[in-house]
């Protein structure tokens, strides 16, 4: 029998969905009303199902309508699944928050509905992602992500903004091409279109080695397009602009939860569809390997030669995106469970980021420049503190979130056996003391005592804008607690891949 | 090999179609042409499909003369993921058509590298 909580999955993506249409309907207000309401609700919906499947110890398929499993669709909740969506729910629960106050700035008049609305879509499409069981739907559910993220980079009508749309979109769609295409081989060598039918018959190709080479093209087809929907290095050039111009919230949302979207189906494919033993024999992994460590290298190149502080964070994100190929690249377990655990410490670091660097630019004239950017901790304390925390756990200082994935990277690159080792750990600590040069060099001149200019400084106090201190506050005490108490996320890490095989 | 590949000959073509389309859309300075080329490569992911559920000499998946045998049918998925996959193209071109017109507006070229150019002398 159907316990009332395995409902959870599906109602969470049919509430964000409806909200998305019922929004289109309403004024900007009502529209974020409904959509903090909404995310709230599914936030405790996805901690209760996280509970109940830690206690229950399996995973669990919900069969859509009646039609059981060739022919139906599925969705599938495991630990991995509930904790990712919840974790997914809170960032950008407090992304809205922390980025709200500039968003009433930064938006036409009007418009504050159709980016609720947006962030709406933007959030069942993650979902449906993160659930569902099906290769086609997860096809759709990349394509209404894609979308509505294009139309967070764009609600700003600024020149730069469109072209980082139009440069977004035409990576994405061919990101997505690449991806249907894969799904289509998969679907002619297997005819099946669920994940766990595909994985049998998958099984079955591989141990008879029918279709080698078509299974190799596929598994290669569909790795490259999730590579590039997910920003990894050569494939970013759209992202220094998407995420630098666009409003705050936008970026922070799309660093830390658009693209870890991708990678999380890219996770299940690994896991649900191909198998974990055939992606390590085939050598597609080695290919997000070298794209990986070379990310690490030249985002963080890329960002040391930036004079724009939200252009710097967002190479930032390039190389730390190609900590997680990397991590994927070791195709060992521990380099699989180093890339999760790192995908949950840089969205609560990067969006942390973001929404800070908003707040020290409000205090300097609105300007984004580095050298405008100078004494302005002192001018607003709260983002101060908030974005030397952030960058710390960036750097990967021991307290802090980026510290406990470093290390994880670390010890997964010393005991994989193969060549990969050197050259992981060379490439680490080269990115660690790169971002360490960038990030500590953006803290000392935030701090860096300079004699007021009445033209440019203002001050803003925690008292001003309580709710984006607040917001700021709890990213803080999210990144500390993931940094110390960081075992039982990994259990939970642990437990979800289990589930997963 | 060669034998496959006559047999095969729809599917030959779609894979020509679609390399001749990513490669427009990647490779074309021209917005509209980049956007002709990503349907092209739509499109040929679509033919591919068409191709692979097609069964010769069998009948489209709509019972006829009472016949409920499904061997006398081809296989009606691929159909119907051509079909939900045209509606994710439209759409996704629709928004690419929105976006050329507003840099157009803007800038009155659809040059992708001049608008970058403009972009970068316009500083923000």
């Amino acid at each position: 029998m159907l316990d009332f909580v395995q409902n959870f999955p599906c109602f969470s993506i049919l509430l964000c969905m409806f909200a998305g249409i019922i929004s289109s309907a309403l004024n900007g207000k009502s529209a974020k009303l409904l959509n903090r309401c909404v995310l709230i609700l599914i936030t405790v919906m996805s901690a209760v199902l996280l509970v109940y499947l830690v206690g229950k110890g399996e995973s669990f398929v919900y069969v859509a309508g009646s039609f059981p499993a060739p022919w139906g669709n599925e969705l599938r909740a495991g630990v991995l699944e509930a904790g990712m969506a919840l974790f997914f729910c809170i960032i950008m629960l407090l992304s809205l928050l922390g980025g709200g106050y500039k968003l009433d700035l930064e938006l036409e008049h009007g418009k504050e509905k159709l980016y609720y609305i947006m962030i709406n879509l933007l959030m069942s499409s993650l979902l449906a992602l993160i659930y569902t069981n099906d290769m086609f739907t997860a096809y759709v559910f990349v394509e209404i992500n894609t979308i509505s993220a294009c139309g967070l980079i764009m609600i700003r009508q600024w020149g730069r903004t469109i072209e980082a749309a139009t440069r977004y979109m035409i990576m994405s769609l061919l990101g997505s091409g690449l991806l249907l295409m894969g799904l289509v081989f998969l679907y002619g060598i297997t005819g099946h279109l669920l994940m766990s039918n595909i994985h049998t018959q998958v099984v079955q190709i591989a141990a008879t080695e029918t279709y080698r080479v078509p299974l190799m093209v596929t598994i290669a087809l569909i790795c490259v397009g999730l590579a590039i929907k997910s920003a990894l290095f050569p494939f970013h050039n759209w992202l220094p602009d998407a995420y630098g111009y666009s409003t705050v919230s936008s970026a922070a949302i799309l660093s830390s939860l658009v693209s870890k979207g991708y990678i999380f189906l890219l996770i299940k494919i690994i896991y649900r569809v191909i198998g974990f033993n055939i992606i390590q024999d085939s050598k597609v992994i080695n290919i997000l390997f070298v794209f990986g460590l070379a990310g690490m290298i030249f985002g963080s190149l890329s960002a040391m030669k930036e004079k724009d502080i939200r252009r710097m964070i967002a190479y930032s994100s390039v190389a730390q995106i190609g900590y997680i190929y990397m991590g994927f690249g070791l195709g060992t377990t521990a380099g699989m469970i180093a890339s999760i655990f790192h995908i949950i410490s840089h969205a609560a670091s990067k969006s942390l980021l973001f929404v800070s660097a908003a707040g020290l630019s409000d205090v300097s004239g609105d300007s984004t420049d580095f050298f405008d950017l100078t004494g302005a901790a002192y001018r607003n304390k709260a983002a101060g503190a908030a974005f030397t925390v952030g960058s710390l756990s960036m750097v990967g200082l021991p307290l802090f979130a980026g510290f406990i994935s470093k290390l994880l990277f670390a010890q997964a690159a010393a005991i994989s056996s193969s060549w990969k080792m050197l050259p992981t750990l060379v490439v680490l600590a080269l990115s660690t003391i790169l971002n360490a040069i960038y990030f500590m060099k953006t803290v000392v001149r935030i701090y860096t005592p300079v004699k007021w200019n009445a033209v440019l400084h203002s001050k803003v106090t925690i008292k001003d804008n309580p709710v984006t201190a607040f917001a700021l506050f709890l990213f803080i005490v999210l990144n500390i607690l993931l940094g110390m108490c960081s075992q039982p996320v990994m259990n939970l890490i642990n437990s979800g891949l289990h589930m997963f095989a | 090999m060669g034998g496959n590949l006559l047999t095969n000959y729809g599917e030959a073509v779609a894979m020509i179609l679609f390399g001749i389309g990513c490669s427009n859309l990647l490779l074309q300075k021209n917005l509209i042409k980049k956007i002709i080329g990503l349907n092209i490569m739509d499109t040929a992911i679509y033919l591919f499909l068409a191709e692979k559920g097609y069964i010769a000499n069998k009948m489209a998946p709509i019972i006829t003369n009472g016949v409920q045998d499904a061997s006398a049918y081809i296989n009606p998925i691929p159909s119907g993921l051509v079909l939900t996959g045209i509606v994710v193209s439209v759409s996704v071109t629709a928004l690419m058509l929105s976006l050329t017109i507003r840099l157009y507006q803007r800038y009155h070229t659809l040059d992708m590298d001049e608008i970058s150019v403009m972009i970068k002398k316009e500083g923000k």
